[in-house]
């Protein structure tokens, strides 16, 4: 990515159909396309554009479990071990109380762990700042990016091709 | 694509395009707010100041200056506290439930709902933290920490240490999940406020959108994000208010000793929720015009779920009581008839009145899709549900096991004022959000443009 000069051309589509029925012809002309913005998600672009499902349920599963392991070694250890108390009669150690927190730490850590896996694979932070190919791809255009070197195909070539799939506009833009 | 009834009323009214949404949310955040909003504001903060002075005297004095006394030893506290995470459970349930159920009247009301559910959250904190008197040392006695006293380990035996737990979970993944939704549209924001020149605010905005580019694969990975947190928050938001009524359904305190009290408190908890959310929304979209966004439909569909949750509570209440002469438990029965003809009856009565009959209006299509009415039981059914939980708590305790310990509760300035407090932190913080943030969540509003609104193609 660190390369001084990235030279792409950038289809317009102003609507969600015509974006994923472009998608499916300008890969069917063999286009590798670079990614497409959209303002919103687009239900089946992700298949169209052939990516694989994401792992992250995997990820809160584990952090989940982490969580799980947490809270039960915790409360088992400090209650039954390190500390044993007497409280209302009741057995140093035993389950049924200590369900709720057994079941908090997980949602807990689960959903923390999730979305920071999620903000780091997807390289997200506050001091990013994102490349834009147009910046109305956050209002309410959905904007393909092509990067010419990774295709065999003229500019031209794949400029008429994305004309012919439906892109309202076709811009280039370099990086 | 997507296959939608056209028996179904459209959501989006207005004719809305996806341009449209992106200005007409994003103004209220780029343009000075109006002199209603200053007053409205400028309100808040005086409550916030009052009650401040109440809760930084009650901090230096020490909590003697509520009217607690040795019988009545919990009162307006717990109430305030019940009542304010009662309130912080519609937001996750609008996002994640009707998320869960696929229904996209959601998208418009969960943004404002989400922020409101944070809010009350840390309103529903100050109550605890405050009956903690020495507030600096309330982290050793409510999380497992080590300490100097050897270390004495929180007791996890307890529904009040259950209750830290499930609060700070549920306030933690609250607000990840209005975070993330919220990322989106700050981008969206920096993107106008770079081509208006505004480069300050395009800075501040992309911080605070964590440089969101609304890449594809983003978006698979972002929507996989939102439904496994809506998984995660469904049983979250039905356990935190199920915790909270262990505080009383575990002890053996007649009147609090009810296996009912979870499922009870979970719909009472939605009840008031709802109601407040209107309240809020309904203000909202009047100051900020956004009529076309939220509706009729919107506010009448909400009303739907305060018949249904307000009959379950009305329900509730009559099984307690026919538990209460069944179960031939002459103290518990007791509890139950001193209730409602003891010197508290006033309060069982209003409780009645507001929870029970007053939702049943909406049964008429005439009120539940009139914003006047609809306004003015929203804030009749949180009165209702604050009566609630103070005849539930003060009437159980105040006449115990000894008639010569019998007592009355009276409140000081210093217990309505941490209330005011609580109040003015809640309006300050919202009308702050509605202002900086944008209140309704524009990426799934645009998704839903072409399925469900008048756009003619």
């Amino acid at each position: 990515m660190s390369s001084t000069s990235e030279k792409f051309l950038v289809g317009i589509f102003d609507d969600e159909d015509i974006l994923l029925h472009g998608v499916e012809g300008v890969r069917g002309k063999g286009v590798k396309i670079h990614e497409v913005y959209s303002p919103f998600p687009v239900h089946g672009l992700d298949e169209a554009l052939g990516y694989k499902r994401t792992r992250l349920p995997i990820a809160a599963f584990l952090f989940g479990l982490t969580g799980t392991i947490l809270a039960v070694t915790m409360q088992f250890w400090m209650l039954g071990f390190d500390w044993p108390m007497i409280i209302g009669g009741k057995n140093f150690v035993s389950l049924p109380p200590f369900i709720p927190v057994i079941f908090e730490l997980t949602v807990l850590l689960s959903a923390l762990g999730m979305v920071a896996t999620f903000l780091i694979v997807s390289d997200m932070k506050p001091y990013k700042t994102p490349r834009s190919y147009d910046i109305r791809s956050t209002d309410d255009k959905h904007v393909m990016a092509i990067d010419l070197a990774a295709n065999k195909l003229s500019k031209d070539e794949i400029g008429q091709i994305l004309k012919a799939n439906g892109a309202s506009e076709v811009n280039e833009k370099n990086f | 694509m997507q296959a939608t009834s056209s028996v179904r009323e459209t959501l989006i009214t207005g004719g809305k395009t996806v341009r449209d949404v992106s200005e007409d949310i994003s103004r209220h955040v780029e343009n000075k707010p109006n002199r209603l909003w200053w007053i409205a504001f400028g309100f808040s903060l005086i409550l916030f100041g009052f009650g401040f002075y109440c809760l930084a005297a009650l901090l230096w004095d020490g909590i003697g200056l509520w009217g607690l006394n040795k019988t009545v030893g919990w009162a307006w506290d717990i109430t305030n506290f019940v009542w304010w995470v009662g309130i912080g459970h519609a937001g996750t349930l609008i996002s994640a439930i009707l998320l869960l159920f696929r229904q996209k009247w959601r998208m418009s009301i969960n943004r404002a709902a989400e922020a409101m559910t944070i809010f009350a959250v840390i309103c529903a904190a100050t109550f605890p933290l405050a009956h903690m008197g020495r507030l600096w040392l309330g982290f050793y006695w409510a999380l497992p920490l080590p300490n100097t006293w050897g270390s004495l380990w929180v007791n996890f035996n307890s529904p009040l240490l259950w209750d830290v737990f499930a609060i700070s979970t549920y306030f933690t993944v609250s607000l990840v999940f209005w975070y993330i939704g919220l990322i989106p549209d700050f981008a969206v924001i920096r993107d106008r406020a770079t081509r208006m020149g505004h480069k300050t605010r395009a800075a501040i905005y992309n911080a605070l959108s964590f440089g969101w580019d609304g890449a594809a694969k983003t978006w698979m990975r972002y929507e996989s994000v939102a439904l496994i947190l809506a998984g995660l928050s469904t049983p979250l938001v039905l356990s935190v208010h199920t915790i909270v009524s262990f505080d009383f359904a575990t002890s053996i305190v007649p009147g609090w000793h009810t296996t009912i009290f979870p499922p009870y408190f979970v719909a009472g908890a939605i009840f008031s929720g709802f109601a407040m959310v209107l309240t809020l929304l309904i203000v909202t979209r009047k100051v900020f015009k956004l009529e076309d966004y939220i509706t009729i439909y919107h506010i009448e569909l909400m009303n739907i779920i305060i018949i249904i949750t307000g009959s379950i509570v009305g329900i509730a209440y009559i099984t307690e009581f026919f538990v209460a002469w069944y179960g031939m438990v002459p103290a518990e029965f007791y509890a139950f008839y001193n209730r409602a003809t003891g010197p508290y009856w006033w309060a069982y009565w209003s409780m009645m009145t507001c929870n029970v009959i007053s939702p049943q209006l909406f049964w008429f299509k005439k009120i539940r899709t009139n914003i006047a009415a609809t306004f003015v039981l929203s804030i009749i059914v949180n009165i209702g549900m604050w009566f609630e939980r103070f005849v539930i708590i003060v009437t159980s305790i105040h006449r115990d096991y000894l008639p010569s310990s019998w007592s009355m509760f009276y409140p000081t300035i210093y217990d309505m004022g941490e209330y005011i407090f609580t109040f003015g932190l809640f309006f300050t913080a919202f009308f702050l959000f509605a202002k900086f943030f944008p209140v309704i969540n524009m990426a799934e509003v645009k998704s839903i443009i072409k399925s469900s609104s008048e756009q003619k193609h």
